[in-house]
Parts: structure tokens; C-alpha cells; sequence
């Protein structure tokens, strides 16, 4: 960036002040880039408070859009871990179709009954080892991997079934997807989704931000080739995000099961994906790699969630509901160029 | 000369508070090659940028063409007021043919139909004019960057550009290629077009320069007449100090040299490489010179397993090794620096300290894999003291800082590692002069301590100041090797001769 040198260069007496200057720029563009679209959720909160006469901050409707994020935003943080290299995972809602399947039939096994939680997450891990492998070894576009296994893992979860739907309403640690874990009895709970959707953000930070592997990641998708002159295994690096990735759809796939009693190949999970990225780009990752955060992933799930609880608290129909949403998807790409003006990437 | 074509009066320009330009002053005349100097950050690239359109300078500053007045707004403002810039990264599309570059923005079309075949034939006479040897039927990709420069000077001719500005044009050219180019500059200057041609290398504007007008700080320091341009002169107006040492660094001969760490035995991918063999010994700088083209860089790859090697093996220390990929490379103790830090060295959006502490992040690891961040922090302090990088602080982004403290986060990010082998390509490439020999000294300090140094240059008074030997390759091959003792310095004349095949050299 010539301008930059230019500036830093151009006052040499006074350099400790453009340097303080560019330091202050830095914070301030690191700030709005952390922050990001948290007012924006803030303000969709009070707005659809005021539109639904105050229906939006009750404690049963939080409830609500807590649990109806905590699926997108396990989905989403995998996501996050793809997009940060640069990549794209299509197949999530497919995965966790395919993992829900796994599990229910697992749970029936009188014996196995226990197992079928590992065994879903385990199933999700397999497929997004599948996608990483086609990906980092035979270096195929991830788009076009993903968007193969989105319709063959689909094909695989329908295949699981037999077509059907598969119920099981003793499935153990059922607890997970509908119960609460209680903090002040009779005021404050959480639900169990909400709790492990917590976790998983909380990990992968610890890992993105705490671990060498996730300076890799960072590294991968700011500038691929230089990682590789670097010394960093970037097959490794790609394999494990989408593993990440099809790990925790896996886990997606679980906590629905556990929600529904049930699991069915066909409708489960039908274009999660779309509100998985959704949210990381909402959450300001950059759709090139190499910048972005976990917690902007949070945030932008739980935008997605306010905008489909208050759209309905609301009223506005179904149809609009689409529309409305799509137009959130456009935007949100829009703010990802804008932001990337700002960045040090030319 | 007698009417100025392009006078600047008092042009200053400010980003926020900080001024990159303050009331300079540049005159240009038509048939004359003027050549544009300063370190990086002087203020070049502004002042290009404002003649381009790119910039608007701030009010009070003039800008005249033919005596007239004129604002120069975007892109198209530069064009229509008859400015062309030759950028230093070109700005061609590589898909498209050279007409349809040539005749880029501006396609003749015939009933909303392209009509190639005008174009290709308009393009003729003015590729001819130039000397090229290639038709406008031809897909840019396959130029070579000589070949490309000559598409981008075409595209301004075909403008009917009258001003033209050419940054380091011969920064991606080799020799014979910027002998070509400058023949071509002459005669452009000879046919009436004004040229400010910009340039670290003191050799081209000695060759080309009719005047020469040096920035320092953004501010005009001051233009030498031809008469008056010397080195001297113009280094001391560049830096504003005495640097006695500009190219040459003191040189202790080693009586003899150590074990051979490194050892390339017969390696080839059978395009760029047929075959080369060299050696590298302790505590030695080994100069791997030869024109762009000859395959240096494309070595240094097959080393480091960057790219497959077809056949030959390496050597360290005496044992043959197996390397496939760079990570195996670095554990064998060879780090390399490669020549583009922007496409393949640093993470432009990543800190300083994550740049600086990227190779050794597991080495540092606790617990197999969680950051030790104060000892990351505490490496990339010491790096910028050791180094002088100038920036705010280890935590600002890589992308921002100037060239030269960008090639220092580079260059500490392989010294962390403490490679036995170390192989720089192009280490001072878009550097500026101070940065220069401070990575000069930082090289013999690493052959002083013991390390193998192989330094890839084009700057062959760089390779001659700073090498203890020289290796020079030609069209994949070794061609030669010449030995520095007491009683011979190393000769620019020699390398080129080897370099070219030719036992004359042409001045």
C-alpha cells in the first residue's frame, strides 16, 4: 500500500504522531470490525419490541429465538472455520440430514441407545473429512465439492431411511433439545441448544484465536501461497476446517433429533447452509478469507433468528418473510466488500 | 525547449492531517527524459497518482499543460490530458490479446459488433514503430514482462499520450531487455514525448536522465542538469546525509570458507532448470546472479520443494535429504525469502507479530498447540529493535508499512527459525537506500554467525557488494562461477558475460 508508506514516510518529525494516528485508525477500523453488526441486532431487537407492542423482550419469546438460533449458529461456527480459508461449505444441511438419520437409527438399537449421539457428530466428522480431502489433496474448487455433496450426502440421508421418517420418541439425552438448564428456578433458564451452541462458539475461539492451528487458518485464507512457502501444511489446515465443519453440522443434526424425536432425510436441514453463511458474513468474515471473527458469527445468527421471530410477531407473511431475508443476504455481502476496502488487501 | 508541456506549481496533497506532498514544483519539456528520484515514501507515487487522476490535489496547487490549466479528475482525466502511466505492476489483461489491450476502453466497433480485424490493424504500425516482435493477434499471457512493457507503452501511444510516466519499468525486466527499453525511450524522447521515468537504480538515470528532480519527505529538494548529475550528488539530495558505503559494505575475505552446508546436486525440472549443481558453504554469500528468465528463482523453488524436482537431489551437511514440500524444507534447516513478499511472503491483513512469528509458532506451542503470546510478543519486539522496523507497534497490520520495513517482517520471520541455509531472492527488491544497507549488514552478520547465504539478485553491484562468490546462471544452467580474492574484486563485466554467453559486453 504505497499511500500508506507515503504518510508514514512523509513526516519524519512528526511520525510518532501519523503513527499514533494509524494505530488509532487501526483500532478504530478493529473495533467496528469486532463490534460489527451488533448495534444492528440491538436496534432490530427494540424496533421489533415496539412493532409487536413490546411481545419481542419476554421471557418465553428470548427463549424462543435463542433456541431457534442455536442450530444455525452451530452450523454457522463450523462455517466460519471454512470461510476463513477462503472456502465454502455447501453441505451442511445435507450433513445434518445424513447425521440426524444416523443417529435415529443408532438410538433404536436397544443396546446402542446411548451411542447414537457420538454416532451422528461421528457421521457429520466422516462427511466433512470427505469434502476436506477432495478439496486440500485433489485440489478441487470447494464449491463445486460441496455443491456435489450437498445433493449426494442428501441422497445418502434419504438412503438411511428408506424415504421415510424415522421416529423414536425414548431417544435418550433427549433432554438436549428440549430441556433447560435452570439457573434461578423459576426465572432464568437456558436451554440445553442455547448452552451447547455457547460452547462450540467458545471453542472454536479458544481454538481460533488461542492455538496455533488457528493462525494457520488466518494465515491459509489471507494468502494461500504464502502459507505454503511458510512451512504451514495447508492440506492439513483445509481437511481439519472442514472437518470442523461437517463435525458440528454433525452436532446440528444431533440437537435437532434430540428436539424432534425424529429425523427425516428429505426435509431435515433444507437449506441451512444459506443461513449459515448468512450469519458469518453478517458476522463480518470476509468471503476471501483470512479476516473475520467467531463472535461476529454469533452476532449474525442471532440477527437471522430476531429477523424470522419478529417478522412473525410482526405479521408480515410468509412470502414476504423470503424476500426480506434474501434482501438481509445481499446486504450483508455488500458490507463485506465495504469492509474490504478498508482492509490492507489491495 | 522552449515552452514547458507539463508545469506543477505548488502541488501539495494531505491525507487527513499528514501532508505526502508539500508545494512542489516539477517542469517538464517536451523530448526530454526526466528522472523522477527519492527513497519509498518520498512522495513518487503521490505525485504519479495525482498526474493520473487518481488524487486530487489540495487547492492552491497548479497543474499546467501547454501553459493551459487544466484538473485532472479519474482515471479519463489522465488519458484525455494526454498522461500515461507505465505502472510498475502492469496493467494488462493477460486473457485478452495485445489489440484488444492496446485497444482497451476505447474498441472500435462496427454496428455494435467488435471489429477485431481494425483493431489488429490499427495496432500494427504503432507494435512496428516499437520494434516488437510479436503480432497483435497474440495473447498477452505469453509475453514476456519485456514484451508486456512494450504493450503498455503501445496502449499509450495509440492514446496519443504526450506525457509519459513510467514507474521502475525495469524492476521485472532483464538486461537485454532494459536495453531495448531504453533504445525505446530514447527514441520516443527523440519523436517529442515528455518522459518522467522513475527509478531507485542510479545506473538507468545516469544512462537516460536529462534532468533529474529528487523528493525527499514529500518536498521538492531539488533537479540536477545533466551536466550534474553524479551519484554522489544525487544519493546525498535522496537521504539528506552522507552514506559513504552506498553500495559497498566492508567485506571480510574468509581465508578459508567452512564445511559445505548446502549442496544442489544436478537439479532439474527439465523447463526452466536443466541440470545445475551448486554449493554453498559456511559462514558464505553466495551471489546467484543471471538474467531474469534464467531460471534463479525457479532453482531456489526446486530446493525448497516448492515445486516438484524432476531429477538431481540435495545435500546438507554431506547427507542427501528428501524434500517435497517447504515445510520440509524449513525443518532441513533451509529458509528462503522469495522475491514477490507481497503474493508470497506476508499476510498483508495479519499483525506484524503474527507475520514474525508464523514459522515458529510450534515450536513456541505449550501443550502441543496453544500460543505462548508472550513470547511471540517478546520475539517480535526484539525483531523490530534488531531489524529497525518502524511501525506504531508489533500488533499493526503487515500491509500497511512501506516496502522496506515489509521486506524486515519478512526477513525476521526466517530469521526466527534459525535456518543453517538461507536463500534471499531479490532481498532489497523495492526497498529504499537506507533499508537497503541495513539488510546488507544484516546479511554478513548471518554469514559471520555461521549461516549459508544464497542471494538471487538482478542488482549486480548489490551481488558484487555483499557476495563472497558468484554463481551465474543462463537459459537453466550453471554457466560460470567467479571467486572473489584480494587481489580481484568481483567485475560487473564478468557476470554479464557469463550471463549473456557473449565474452563482449556492450555498455
Amino acid at each position: 500500500m504505497p499511500e500508506n508508506g507515503a504518510i508514514t514516510k512523509a513526516a519524519p518529525a512528526a511520525s510518532g504522531g501519523a503513527a499514533a494516528q494509524e494505530t488509532k485508525r487501526q483500532r478504530t477500523r478493529m473495533i467496528i470490525r469486532a463490534v460489527g453488526m451488533l448495534p444492528v441486532l440491538l436496534l432490530l431487537c427494540i424496533g421489533f419490541h415496539v412493532l409487536s407492542d413490546g411481545r419481542f423482550f419476554t421471557g418465553q419469546n428470548i427463549g424462543i429465538v435463542v433456541q431457534q438460533s442455536a442450530v444455525n449458529t452451530v452450523l454457522a461456527a463450523g462455517m466460519t472455520f471454512v470461510i476463513l480459508t477462503g472456502g465454502i461449505d455447501l453441505s451442511v444441511g445435507s450433513i445434518l440430514a445424513a447425521s440426524a438419520m444416523a443417529g435415529l437409527i443408532v438410538s433404536k438399537f436397544p443396546d446402542l441407545g446411548p451411542l447414537w449421539l457420538p454416532a451422528a457428530v461421528l457421521t457429520g466428522a466422516v462427511f466433512g473429512i470427505l469434502n476436506g480431502a477432495l478439496i486440500a489433496l485433489l485440489r478441487l474448487p470447494p464449491f463445486i465439492v460441496t455443491l456435489g455433496s450437498l445433493t449426494a450426502v442428501r441422497g445418502a440421508a434419504r438412503l438411511l431411511g428408506a424415504d421415510t421418517t424415522v421416529f423414536n420418541p425414548s431417544i435418550p439425552y433427549a433432554f438436549i433439545g428440549n430441556g433447560a438448564v435452570t439457573l434461578i428456578p423459576g426465572v432464568v433458564s437456558i436451554p440445553w441448544l442455547w448452552v451447547i451452541a455457547l460452547l462450540v462458539i467458545l471453542v472454536s475461539w479458544l481454538v481460533l484465536k488461542r492455538t496455533v492451528l488457528g493462525v494457520h487458518i488466518y494465515a491459509v485464507g489471507g494468502n494461500e501461497s504464502a502459507a505454503r512457502l511458510a512451512g504451514i501444511k495447508v492440506w492439513a489446515v483445509l481437511i481439519f476446517v472442514y472437518a470442523v465443519s461437517g463435525l458440528l453440522a454433525g452436532l446440528g443434526g444431533a440437537m435437532q433429533a434430540a428436539r424432534l424425536y425424529a429425523a427425516n432425510g428429505l426435509q431435515l436441514g433444507q437449506s441451512y447452509e444459506l443461513d449459515a453463511i448468512t450469519a458469518v458474513i453478517l458476522g463480518g468474515t470476509s468471503f476471501v478469507g483470512g479476516i473475520g471473527s467467531i463472535w461476529g458469527t454469533l452476532v449474525g445468527a442471532l440477527i437471522i433468528a430476531v429477523l424470522s421471530n419478529g417478522l412473525i410477531l410482526i405479521g408480515v407473511s410468509d412470502v414476504w418473510q423470503y424476500v426480506i431475508k434474501g434482501l438481509v443476504i445481499i446486504g450483508a455481502v455488500a458490507l463485506d466488500r465495504y469492509r474490504l476496502q478498508g482492509s490492507a488487501r489491495t | 525547449m522552449s515552452e514547458p508541456i507539463l508545469e506543477m506549481r505548488r502541488v501539495s496533497k494531505s491525507f487527513f492531517s499528514i501532508k505526502a506532498l508539500r508545494d512542489v514544483d516539477l517542469t517538464v519539456y517536451a523530448g526530454e527524459i526526466h528522472a523522477l528520484m527519492g527513497e519509498n515514501g518520498a512522495g513518487k507515487s503521490t505525485l504519479m497518482k495525482i498526474l493520473s487522476g487518481a488524487y486530487r490535489p489540495d487547492p492552491g496547487s497548479e497543474i499546467r499543460i501547454d501553459g493551459q490549466p487544466v484538473q485532472i479528475s479519474g482515471p479519463l482525466g489522465g488519458r484525455a490530458a494526454g498522461i500515461a502511466i507505465i505502472y510498475q505492476e502492469l496493467s494488462l489483461a493477460p486473457n485478452l490479446s495485445v489489440a484488444e489491450n492496446i485497444y482497451l476502453g476505447r474498441e472500435v466497433s462496427r454496428g455494435g459488433l467488435l471489429a477485431r480485424e481494425a483493431m489488429q490493424a490499427g495496432a500494427g504500425p504503432i507494435l512496428a514503430r516499437l520494434g516488437a516482435d510479436f503480432t497483435p493477434q497474440t495473447q498477452v499471457a505469453n509475453l514476456s514482462m519485456g514484451q508486456r512493457q512494450l504493450v503498455e507503452i503501445a496502449r499509450a501511444l495509440h492514446a496519443r499520450s504526450r506525457i509519459l510516466i513510467m514507474d521502475e519499468p525495469t524492476t521485472a525486466l532483464s538486461a537485454g531487455e532494459s536495453e531495448r527499453l531504453f533504445a525505446l525511450i530514447r527514441q520516443l524522447r527523440a519523436e517529442g514525448l515528455a518522459i518522467i521515468y522513475i527509478s531507485h537504480r542510479m545506473d538507468e538515470v545516469y544512462a537516460l536522465g536529462d534532468r533529474v528532480t529528487v523528493l525527499r519527505d514529500g518536498t521538492l529538494v531539488g533537479s540536477l542538469d545533466k551536466p550534474d548529475i553524479r551519484a554522489d550528488a544525487i544519493v546525498r539530495m535522496m537521504v539528506g546525509r552522507d552514506i559513504s558505503s552506498f553500495y559497498k559494505k566492508e567485506h571480510d575475505l574468509k581465508a578459508r570458507p567452512g564445511a559445505p552446508v548446502l549442496a544442489a546436486v544436478d537439479i532439474a525440472d527439465h523447463r526452466r532448470v536443466k541440470g545445475c549443481s551448486l554449493t554453498v558453504h559456511a559462514g558464505e554469500v553466495v551471489g546467484l546472479a543471471g538474467l531474469v528468465g534464467a531460471g534463479r528463482t525457479e532453482l531456489a523453488h526446486l530446493i525448497i520443494g516448492a515445486v516438484p524436482m524432476i531429477s538431481g537431489h540435495v545435500e546438507i551437511e554431506g547427507r542427501a535429504v528428501r524434500i517435497r514440500t517447504p515445510a520440509e524444507a524449513l525443518d532441513a534447516g533451509i529458509a528462503y525469502l522469495t522475491e514477490d513478499r507481497k503474493a508470497l511472503g506476508l499476510f498483508l491483513d495479519m499483525s506484524c507479530l503474527d507475520n514474525i512469528n508464523l514459522a515458529v509458532l510450534g515450536r513456541d506451542a505449550k501443550f502441543g498447540g496453544i500460543l505462548d503470546r508472550d513470547k511471540a510478543r517478546d520475539r517480535a519486539k526484539r525483531a523490530f529493535a534488531a531489524l529497525g522496523i518502524r511501525a506504531a507497534n508489533v500488533g499493526v497490520a503487515a500491509g500497511g508499512l512501506s516496502g522496506g520495513n515489509q521486506q524486515k517482517v519478512l526477513l525476521s520471520r526466517l530469521l526466527a527459525i534459525g535456518p543453517k541455509i538461507l536463500i534471499l531472492d531479490e532481498p532489497t527488491r523495492g526497498v529504499d537506500v537506507g533499508a537497503k544497507s541495513e539488510i546488507y549488514s544484516i546479511i554478513d552478520n548471518l554469514a559471520k554467525s555461521g549461516t549459508a547465504v544464497l542471494v538471487i539478485s538482478s542488482d549486480l553491484p548489490e551481488i558484487i557488494g555483499i557476495c563472497d562468490r558468484v554463481i551465474v546462471m543462463r537459459a537453466g544452467q550453471i554457466a560460470g562461477q567467479i571467486r572473489r580474492d584480494a587481489t580481484s574484486p568481483l567485475s560487473q563485466e564478468e557476470i554479464m558475460a557469463l550471463a549473456t554467453g557473449t565474452e563482449q559486453l556492450d555498455a
